[in-house]
């Protein structure tokens, strides 16, 4: 089983977005694996033990667009437990959506993985698309949202959970297929591959950390540096950036003393009950 | 005077109300592009769906077939390409619901267009505002291909209303349908008596601070006297304290009702995201440093505990009176 995990760092989410001329501030960001990406390299791992932690099958090949600087994110990945790490030259404002997933399309023909596993949207574009538009190019099945994969003994193919606006949608897909993942999948029992986890296999609530042996080991791995034109992608963006405002802000409200006070002011001022 | 083309989810017999919204975002870049607004219906035995969908725009094409029964994007996004192609529109927008989030980007995909997420404002033909970074920005994006592919954020458009007059119903033949393999087992739905959360007047939301599921009871109760939906913080759904489908934020549903309750929420922005454009606010904590204080148009320092029980009653009083 050979899992390609495409990742993006993102500025960290948690820093107040900083916002200026028509243009988002990030030279003083820190930058990090967006959390859905980071879920599917543990599920990505995951498929490819037997047990927690333990005895592998299977290759975790995590890939990443970006400057050269996310050498340091494709790093963490490997000490978590990726075994291999592509980097793709290309700075942010010459990639859209589409320019990620044709770049993806022709890395996918060389690599040539079972599965393709990201998270379902980046956090700082908020656009979901790329696994869509992926699966879309390469004319393979897709299977958005997931909090749950159980891929069949034969790994030929999977049974996947999607979190959908009523509730959760059960499917089968075959393989290849392109998945994205939603937050549960890094649930104790939401991820096992047949062929290597019996039933009883649990892993923890959350994505692993990166060890100490497995940051030491992470320096011994392949990270290789390519460009998109090596991979005969072509350039040219179908969706522009013109420019980042802020939202508009709510006026401040006020603090009320007790719950008669609240209804009464919900009842005559909001009159909304 | 090229068409805009919408997609219309639809039940067996009607259209979804989900998909007004995006009959409204339609209307609006039909006004760029000077040509009608045509629903696109997929699925099988959606005859009279197509027809209910009919009331809301100029013309529906209906994909009927049984091979469409499920709502796979393996064979849905290729109708849609078919259709686009065929009436030669400019533009092809859906409700950005789970199913045109999933359905729309492969659709661009076939079509070598570029796509808007989420949008929540068109300012032209091919121009749009849509929320990033966790609704802390507002982004203006301009797709530069002939055809312009964009989901619609559903609070942010109005339903719209039927037409003047109803559409015509054109069946579309379906064609060879490939799922690649792909194949819906079932569809675990979240049976509620309760108003649908995306649509809701009123939505009573309750977080991590809510300790346990059973105390969600009062939070249901709240929501019953009010005619309300259920919502949860990621924090609550992660505990188990309530469904995932439930969770409010900017990777869970995004909400807009008249009022908002937000019990034992701390107010991450993950969580703000999906709720700051409710028109009013009522945050309940214990915390008075939490952020939800900030976005809150009543705040009220107190614990649900105490709080809940208070509310309900007067509540009751209030209604009696």
């Amino acid at each position: 089983m050979k899992i390609l995990v495409p990742c993006k760092r993102v500025p960290n989410p948690e820093l107040k977005l900083k916002l200026g001329d028509g243009a988002v501030e990030l030279a003083d960001t820190t930058w990090q694996v967006n959390p859905f990406d980071e879920y599917a390299v543990e599920a990505a791992l995951r498929l490819t033990e037997k047990s927690k932690g333990g005895e592998r099958s299977g290759e975790v090949v995590v890939v990443s667009i970006g400057p050269k600087d996310v050498a340091t994110q494709l790093r963490q990945l490997l000490a978590m437990g990726a075994d291999r790490a592509i980097l793709i030259a290309g700075e942010d404002a010459a990639l859209d959506a589409d320019r990620v997933a044709r770049t993806l399309k022709a890395l996918v023909g060389s690599e040539k993985p079972d599965l393709v596993l990201m998270g379902k949207q980046a956090v700082d574009g908020d656009d979901n698309q790329v696994g869509q538009l992926l699966a879309g190019y390469l004319g393979w099945p897709q299977a958005t949202f997931l909090s749950s994969i159980v891929l069949a003994a034969d790994g030929k193919s999977a049974t996947v959970w999607r979190e959908v606006d009523s509730g959760t949608e059960e499917r089968r897909v075959r393989l290849p297929v392109v998945a994205t993942v939603d937050l549960r999948i890094i649930g104790k029992k939401a991820v096992r591959n047949l062929a290597l986890a019996g039933p009883d296999a649990e892993w923890e609530d959350t994505q692993r950390l990166a060890s100490l042996k497995g940051i030491m080991a992470a320096k011994k791995k392949e990270l290789k540096e390519i460009t998109a034109e090596s991979l005969g992608a072509a350039a040219g963006l179908l969706v522009k950036t013109l420019r980042h405002d802020s939202p508009p802000t709510r006026k401040a409200g006020i603090q009320v003393a007790s719950v008669e006070e609240l209804v009464a002011k919900l009842h005559t001022e909001a009159k909304v009950l | 005077m090229a068409a805009t083309l919408v997609l219309l989810e639809t039940t067996a017999t009607n259209l979804r109300s989900a998909s007004l919204p995006a009959v409204t975002a339609a209307r609006e870049l039909a006004k760029h592009h000077g040509g009608p607004v045509v629903g696109v219906v997929i699925g099988a035995g959606v005859g009279a769906a197509a027809a209910d969908a009919a009331r809301f725009v100029d013309k529906v094409l209906c994909f009927d077939d049984a091979a469409l029964a499920a709502t796979l994007a393996e064979t849905w996004a290729p109708r849609l390409a078919t259709a686009v192609k065929d009436s030669g529109a400019a533009a092809l927008v859906a409700s950005a619901t789970s199913v045109g989030k999933d359905v729309l980007p492969r659709a661009a995909a076939l079509l070598g267009a570029g796509m808007a997420s989420d949008v929540v404002a068109v300012l032209g033909g091919k121009t749009f505002r849509r929320p990033t970074y966790a609704g802390n920005a507002i982004t203006e994006v301009e797709v530069t291909t002939a055809v312009v592919v964009c989901t619609a954020r559903q609070t942010e458009f109005a339903p719209a209303a039927p037409a003047a007059s109803p559409g015509t119903v054109e069946t579309k033949a379906a064609g060879a349908v490939d799922a690649l393999g792909s194949d819906l087992v079932a569809l675990h739905a979240t049976v509620s008596a309760r108003p649908d959360l995306a649509e809701a007047k009123v939505v009573v939301s309750g977080g991590r601070g809510m300790k346990d599921a059973a105390n969600f009871k009062l939070l249901e109760e709240l929501a019953d006297l009010l005619g309300g939906a259920i919502g949860a913080s990621r924090a609550a759904c992660d505990a188990g304290m309530a469904p995932n489908d439930l969770q409010v934020g900017q990777t869970g549903k995004v909400v807009a009702p008249e009022l908002y309750i937000a019990v034992a929420i701390s107010g991450a922005i993950q969580h703000l995201a999906g709720m700051k454009s409710s028109k009013v606010i009522v945050a309940i904590n214990k915390d008075p440093e939490a952020p939800i204080f900030q976005v809150a148009d009543y705040g009220l320092v107190a614990t649900w505990e105490a709080a809940l029980p208070a509310l309900i009653a007067e509540l009751k009083k209030v209604r009696a009176a």
